[in-house]
């Protein structure tokens, strides 16, 4: 490169032009460009199916793009594999440490490229010194003959740092490599990223933590939808802003209401039903407490990762808690099980439709009645009469549009696959229902009328807690909204306060 | 509360040492049960702790170590071989029939043919991705049969003539027989490679995690698909031996063997999952197999089924231990 160094403008390092990626006709990547220049440290942002991921995996040669090219150094690169990228001299750290755990610190820095001795043996001693001093460099003092597991994850995060710096990488893309380290393991990663960009390495990172984001990166790529919505420097956009880009939301033009199927909701002065206190539980959520009233709809705001869904599975008994309870009318919960929970009233619409509710090859009576077999039961048979008493009440009142109780329940649209999940749970008469997204993937109509439902039900008298990434579905369908921030309450937004700039304000954490 | 916390978590110096113990156990316990046993042999039987009843366990457990040898390549990086019974009587018949060429053609012809169907294996296991349960087992079958076709349905032994041949198997140097010699070679050999090479920290590496030495850049294929390789030729090679060692390629001998040789890789504290172990391990895990059959021989009133009751339940007795110190260790 001949050109002179204009300070802040080094020449590219890694650029991406035009990538599309599709999957099985689903576009993930649509025309997207990306330029990262020597030293930079760029911030990609999105949320959930913004393209995040997918883009990572093509910069790191593990999908390839279906059009656009790749540019390392100027020059078009193809990554076939993950192999091709690492010797191109792009690394990546991700969340989960990917090393062997019962090898050693420096055998795992060296795998593949052991200093060998003259008769072409592994030289230890000189392996166990590299690695040492390699490690030392970024002030890290470790037995390198420990078996890796042995260590806390910050120093395993650490040595899989030191193990893609080493190999000549001059592009590290880290994917929230702070999901599970401690505040002070974070500190020395902060460092060795500023090491790292002295010697003019670039570095992607990724992460939900809006603090960390601003402290180390100074440019940032926004992804919406599969396409770059913003790239510009970090130091001079706010974070609203940055949020409003994330979520598709312009800050100036806040729209009226009225885009939902949502009344009015109001607040209810009933006693409480469900008071949580403290649930925490490590890397996930910290000292989490509130409280819920009948015929209450409460919203629970916050980006991707923090913590809402984690949230409703410590609430349900999904999730292990470190600490903290819930109590049923006064009773305590026991934690930790779902079908203590489920016995208090609680139940929960899991956020994975596919996955984790429907069982797609059972009818639509098997689903509805599924959760509540044991009731339908005597010594182990089930009466078919009463099953289709209960299936043909959930059938008619959430006006589920089936050809027949038997029609299987994979045939049914996404709305009304959602509409047998809420029935399965209305069937337990529980006193909390625990909503996460929804009406994710569902067409607009059949969310109106879930939207109705949720309405409805509320009105009945049932508590309900609702997690959306829709701002408006969240604003409108809540009475109250407890904002969460990196596993915290943030704020708590009611009456008047329940509006979309205010909880935009609210979910980037800062009044600027 | 703790149960789903990450496994590796910061570890306290009780708990480490607590940690190192179970690890020694895990590694050397085959070892420490064998002395055990052979103080026990020698002090209640008089006609155990003899030169002859010693060269004898050893010849007799030569042929294993080298199939267990091979097993050990395979079991480290995960897998598992259920073809070593039937690619090591087919070792024997070949070496049989190469044999009328000479020691080379009693050698070459096995290793070589044995080491291609472990290649075949290797190459649908690591490039085609199918299940090594799966494919070998259809080794174990498939090559069984192609055993009994070269030698009329199993009906004719091919003997072996060749002098020096025979002497491999037969001849002795110190009162040992040299297959002993051949398996310590093996063994030695194999240790080296998997300590000191990098294709040998490959394969821990591929055994402990296949996704992160992926993304590593190892190359996993590769690796896979040569321990199937040397498996193959370590069974053909001791299916070989032994046929020198009784001058005939008997085509209904190893059947089974493959479920001793993993016994014996388990038992000398390799796991079964990958990722760790050595061959030191599987040479007591061996000779521990071979002592035990050995003491319940010496008892003399003792049926064979009694023995197979015995070896099945200590190598269940063994599954436990290990799991506990593997949980002790928390792998």
């Amino acid at each position: 490169m001949t050109d002179a160094r204009i300070p802040g403008l080094e020449p590219p390092v890694l650029e991406a032009r035009g990538v599309t990626k599709r999957f099985a006709g689903v576009t993930a990547l649509s025309g997207v460009d990306l330029v990262l220049r020597a030293g930079e440290s760029m911030a990609l942002m999105g949320e959930n199916g913004a393209g995040k991921s997918t883009l990572i995996k093509v910069l790191t040669g593990v999908h390839q793009p279906e059009e656009g090219e790749l540019l390392l150094d100027g020059r078009p690169a193809t990554f076939a594999r993950p192999l091709d990228a690492q010797k191109a001299g792009v690394s990546t750290i991700y969340q989960e440490v990917n090393l062997v755990p019962l090898m050693s610190v420096a055998q795992n820095i060296y795998l593949g490229r052991e200093p060998r001795g003259q008769v072409g043996l592994i030289d230890f001693r000189r392996m166990y010194a590299d690695a040492r001093a390699l490690l030392a460099e970024y002030g890290i003092q470790v037995d390198v003959r420990r078996p890796l597991r042995t260590l806390a994850l910050g120093v395993q995060q650490m040595v899989a740092l030191a193990r893609a710096v080493s190999i000549n990488a001059n592009v590290v893309i880290m994917d929230e490599p702070t999901s599970s380290l401690e505040a002070r393991e974070v500190e020395t990663l902060f460092r060795v990223i500023g090491l790292l960009r002295e010697r003019g390495i670039a570095i992607i990172y990724v992460s939900h933590r809006m603090d960390e984001i601003y402290r180390v990166c100074d440019t940032v790529t926004v992804l919406r939808d599969g396409r770059v919505v913003h790239v510009g420097s970090l130091s001079e956009l706010p974070r609203v802003e940055l949020v409003s880009m994330m979520l598709g939301r312009s800050v100036e033009k806040v729209e009226r209401g009225g885009v939902t199927a949502f009344r009015a909701a109001n607040e209810s002065d009933a006693p409480p039903v469900l008071v949580a206190t403290d649930l925490s539980r490590k890397h996930q959520i910290d000292g989490i407490s509130l409280s819920i009233r009948p015929g209450e709809v409460v919203g629970l705001g916050g980006l991707l990762g923090s913590g809402r869904s984690e949230t409703l599975k410590g609430l349900s008994g999904v999730m292990q808690l470190d600490r903290g309870g819930v109590t049923i009318d006064g009773k305590s919960v026991r934690s930790g099980s779902v079908p203590a929970a489920i016995r208090a009233g609680i139940v929960m619409l899991p956020e994975d439709r596919k996955a984790e509710g429907i069982v797609p090859n059972l009818s639509v009576r098997d689903n509805i009645v599924l959760a509540a077999l044991p009731k339908l039961s005597r010594g182990g048979f089930t009466s078919r009469r009463k099953q289709d008493a209960v299936v043909d009440v959930f059938i008619k009142r959430l006006h589920i549009k089936v050809s027949s109780p038997d029609q299987l329940v994979s045939e049914l649209s996404g709305g009304n696959q959602q509409k047998v999940m809420i029935a399965r749970w209305l069937a337990m008469t529980p006193k909390v229902l625990l909503l996460d997204e929804p009406t994710r993937g569902i067409d607009v109509g059949a969310k109106a009328e879930v939207q109705a439902l949720i309405d409805e039900l509320a009105h009945e008298g049932l508590a309900i807690v609702l997690v959306s990434s829709e701002v408006e579905e969240v604003v409108e369908g809540s009475a109250r909204v407890i904002v969460l921030r990196d596993g915290s309450i943030e704020t708590e937004l009611r009456g008047d306060q329940v509006d979309e700039s205010a909880l935009l304000a609210a979910l980037a954490g800062s009044a600027s | 509360m703790t149960t789903l916390e990450p496994a590796a978590g910061p570890t306290t110096d009780r708990q480490a040492a607590r940690e190192r113990i179970a690890g020694l156990l895990q590694s050397y316990g085959a070892a420490i049960v064998l002395v055990i046993l052979l103080v026990v042999g020698a002090v209640g039987f008089p006609t155990f702790a003899t030169p002859s009843n010693f060269s004898n366990i050893l010849t007799q457990s030569s042929f294993l170590l080298i199939v267990g040898a091979g097993m050990t390549f395979v079991i480290l990086t995960g897998g598992i071989d259920l073809s070593v019974g039937s690619v090591f009587a087919l070792g024997g018949v070949l070496a049989a029939y190469g044999s009328t060429f000479g020691l080379l053609g009693a050698l070459l012809f096995p290793l070589v043919v044995c080491g291609l169907i472990g290649a075949l294996q290797g190459f649908l296991i690591a490039h085609a991705g199918m299940a090594p349960f799966i494919v070998t087992l259809a080794g174990l079958l498939g090559v069984r049969g192609l055993v009994l076709a070269t030698t009329d349905g199993g009906s004719t032994t091919p003997l072996i003539t060749d002098p020096v041949v025979v002497a491999l198997g037969q001849g002795q140097v110190l009162g040992i027989h040299w297959p002993v010699f051949i398996a310590v070679v093996v063994i030695v050999v194999g240790s080296v490679l998997l300590a000191r090479t990098r294709g040998g920290q490959s394969i821990y590496a591929v055994g402990g995690s296949e996704s992160a030495s992926t993304l590593m850049g190892l190359p996993v294929a590769r690796v896979k698909f040569t321990v199937y390789v040397v498996s193959g030729v370590c069974a053909g090679l001791a299916g070989a031996l032994n046929a020198a060692y009784s001058s005939s390629g008997v085509p209904t001998v190893g059947v089974g063997l493959e479920l001793n040789a993993i016994s014996a890789v388990v038992i000398g504290g390799t796991l079964l999952v990958g990722g760790r172990g050595n061959l030191i391990g599987t040479v007591a895990g061996v000779l521990l197999l071979s002592v035990i059959q050995n003491l319940i021989n010496q008892v003399g009133t003792l049926s064979s089924s009694v023995q197979a009751v015995v070896s099945g339940a200590f190598l269940a007795i063994v599954v436990i231990i290990q799991t506990v110190l593997s949980r002790t260790q928390r792998l």
